[in-house]
């Protein structure tokens, strides 16, 4: 009757991300009088996987088959199905990702689970089992009421701030037969950004728009993120002007984030931009025109020139660090 | 090769949501619907596949009688046909079991759909009519070419992108830049109103989920704004007030 948390690995490490959805999951389990389950899929150490205990799980299931080293969506959906069935699970959580709302969605299907995606809270479990849900793209919340028998939950990211115990986890090896159906898909060519801060994962994000004026100008844009630790972000004119790489688009037809801090430079704040960012803690927006739309949504603003005004944002950061 | 494009109708992007009946209610009072915009993109995929190779466009619809604008809309752009299911869209799963209902009777070798509606902003659907109908799921799909019955597309992944290759039938949710969305123009509108539009019953009345009630942001309090000349106050402002960083 365990809560299974679906926990994905970056380079052989749990994500930050997995460790707030493994925190999340032993949340339901204490309402619920149970304990968490981790599932990793993929190779990893030991000793990395017992860290999941830190975050609440009490038991990692880890299969570890080479088949399923190449991150494959399907035959991962088949492997955290055969473990809920095997631990009996009801609720299933997972961390939004494009992993894991690939995943999240096979398995509402092979589950006939009901599935609530973009969770921002910890379920109410008074009347039903009820999980607020950010919709219309950030503009409203929704309560959802899960009616079916299992249960899965995507969460975004910043729903809760995990507690970190010195507790580890038992890990034990788990090894589903996954169908050769699941391995249909050929991956042929894969790029990647390397060394760069995931733009969903990230805590803070430097943002650029048309502002700017030309992909030559980005290097006042990624100093400060340097500076920083931030991802790079980008308006969506930008992107379909090819100035910046699409997967850092965000807004309505691009990515969503929920980071802690928002820079905006150079943005107008189209609705359709803030739908993407509405959701993060703080947001400061520089703009060298004082009615840009975008200062209403901004919990601190600047009216200047970009050109002048990020270089010295980054060289206070750098003073402070 | 015949393709299914879902498209779902739903409020414009600068719609301002608000709720009636006690916060119970989404309220459509002047709200604009238009086709999902990443629907758009997979319907205007699919026509250029149609102009390319010479398949069939079915638009598909779970909804009421208000969604035909949209579904006409669809059939302006280059569809040949289209079907609506008549019942409210209740949730995810629910309208995956009538998508799949159709595909069994009527095999197609692309169902196209968007990335995401924007009203639930679910991402699921795709992947739920997979799983039923035991074919692979792809997405957010950014560039999709057939080459006899291999489909050859680029997915977006975190920091990046892959590129796939799968035989059909295959279910996809598409984004930018897949196609570039395309505006009717008057001869397709006119042919519109004649092409067929076949109206069935839901199959099946799965619904997994319900919602209870919505409820609206709170408001952002008021923004302070910093001079341009004391710029660095906003780092400082950012550790000790936000603490952010
Ligand atoms: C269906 C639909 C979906 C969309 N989805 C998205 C989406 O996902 N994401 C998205 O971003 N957009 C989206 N858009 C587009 C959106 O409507 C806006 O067009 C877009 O966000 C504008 O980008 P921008 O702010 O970079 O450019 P602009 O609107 O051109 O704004 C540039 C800003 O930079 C300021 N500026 C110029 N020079 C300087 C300077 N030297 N210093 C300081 N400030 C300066 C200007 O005052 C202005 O405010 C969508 C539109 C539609 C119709
Ligand atoms: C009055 C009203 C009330 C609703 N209440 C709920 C509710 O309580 N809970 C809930 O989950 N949903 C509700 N919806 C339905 C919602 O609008 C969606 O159609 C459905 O839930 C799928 O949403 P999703 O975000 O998961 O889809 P996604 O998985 O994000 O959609 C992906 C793609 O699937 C296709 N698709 C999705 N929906 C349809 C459709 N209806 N017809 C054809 N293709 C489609 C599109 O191509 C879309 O881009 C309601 C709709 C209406 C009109």
């Amino acid at each position: 009757m365990s809560v299974l948390i679906f926990a994905e690995l970056d380079e052989g490490k749990l994500k930050k991300s997995s460790q707030e959805a493994i925190f999340y999951g032993s949340k339901v389990a204490g309402m619920l009088g149970t304990s968490a389950t981790a599932v990793v899929i993929g190779a990893a150490d030991q000793n990395e996987l017992a860290t999941a205990g830190r975050f609440g799980a009490t038991k990692v299931l880890h299969a570890a088959d080479a088949k399923l080293n190449e991150v494959n969506g399907m035959a991962y959906a088949s492997v955290v199905a055969a473990a809920a069935q095997q631990e009996g699970a009801k609720v299933v959580v997972l961390a939004k990702s494009s992993l894991g709302d690939a995943m999240a969605a096979r398995l509402a299907g092979k589950l006939k689970a009901g599935l609530a995606p973009n969770v921002i809270d910890l379920p109410d479990l008074s009347n039903g089992f009820r999980v607020k849900t950010s919709i219309y793209t950030g503009k409203a919340f929704a309560y959802n009421e899960l009616k079916a028998d299992v249960k899965i939950l995507a969460i975004k990211k910043n729903t809760i701030a995990p507690e970190e115990t010195d507790a580890t986890a038992s890990v034990e090896a788990f090894t589903p037969t996954v169908a050769d159906s699941d391995f249909v898909l050929k991956v042929t060519n894969t790029e990647k950004a390397t060394g760069d801060i995931l733009l969903p994962e990230a805590d803070l994000v430097v943002s650029a728009g048309r502002g700017l004026k030309g992909p030559e100008n980005w290097g006042i844009v990624e100093d400060l993120a340097k500076a920083l630790h931030a991802a790079t972000a980008c308006s969506k004119p930008v992107s379909d002007l090819d100035w910046r790489p699409h997967h850092e688009h965000v807004g309505q037809t691009g990515i969503k984030v929920s980071p802690n801090l928002y820079i905006a430079a150079g943005i107008s704040g189209a609705i359709q931009h803030l739908a993407g960012v509405n959701s993060s803690k703080v947001i400061v927006v520089i703009n060298k025109d004082p009615d840009a739309p975008f200062f209403k949504s901004a919990d601190y603003g600047i009216v200047g020139d970009v050109f002048e005004v990020l270089p010295k944002l980054t060289k206070a950061v750098q003073a402070l660090n | 090769m015949k393709i299914l494009v879902c498209v779902t109708s739903v409020p414009d992007t600068t719609t301002k949501i608000t709720f009636t009946d006690n916060n119970t209610k989404f309220n459509k009072a002047g709200v604009q619907f238009i086709t999902g915009p990443y629907d758009d993109y997979a319907l205007a995929r699919a026509v250029e596949l149609k102009e390319k190779l010479g398949a069939s466009v079915t638009v598909f619809n779970v909804g009421e009688a208000d969604a035909e604008p949209v579904i006409r809309k669809c059939l302006a752009i280059g569809a040949d046909d289209a079907i609506r299911v008549n019942a409210e869209p209740i949730d995810a799963y629910f309208v995956a079991e009538q998508i799949a209902a159709v595909a069994k009777e009527t095999p197609y070798d692309l169902i196209l759909m968007g990335r995401e509606s924007i009203d639930y902003n679910g991402g699921q659907v795709h992947g739920i009519v997979g799983e039923l109908l035991g074919i692979p799921s792809i997405s957010p799909v950014m560039k999709l070419d057939i080459d006899g019955t291999t489909a050859k597309m680029t997915r977006e992944i975190e920091g990046g992108k892959e590129d796939i290759e799968a035989q059909l039938p295959l279910v996809l949710g598409c984004q930018e830049p897949i196609a570039e969305w395309k505006i009717p123009n008057m001869r397709g509108i006119m042919t519109a109103r004649t092409k067929p539009l076949k109206i069935v019953q839901p199959a099946g009345q799965d619904s997994l989920t319900t919602v209870a009630s919505y409820e609206l942001p709170a408001p952002r309090g008021s923004v302070k704004m910093i001079p341009a000349d004391e710029a660095e106050t906003l780092i400082t402002l950012l550790r000790t007030e936000a603490k952010v960083i």
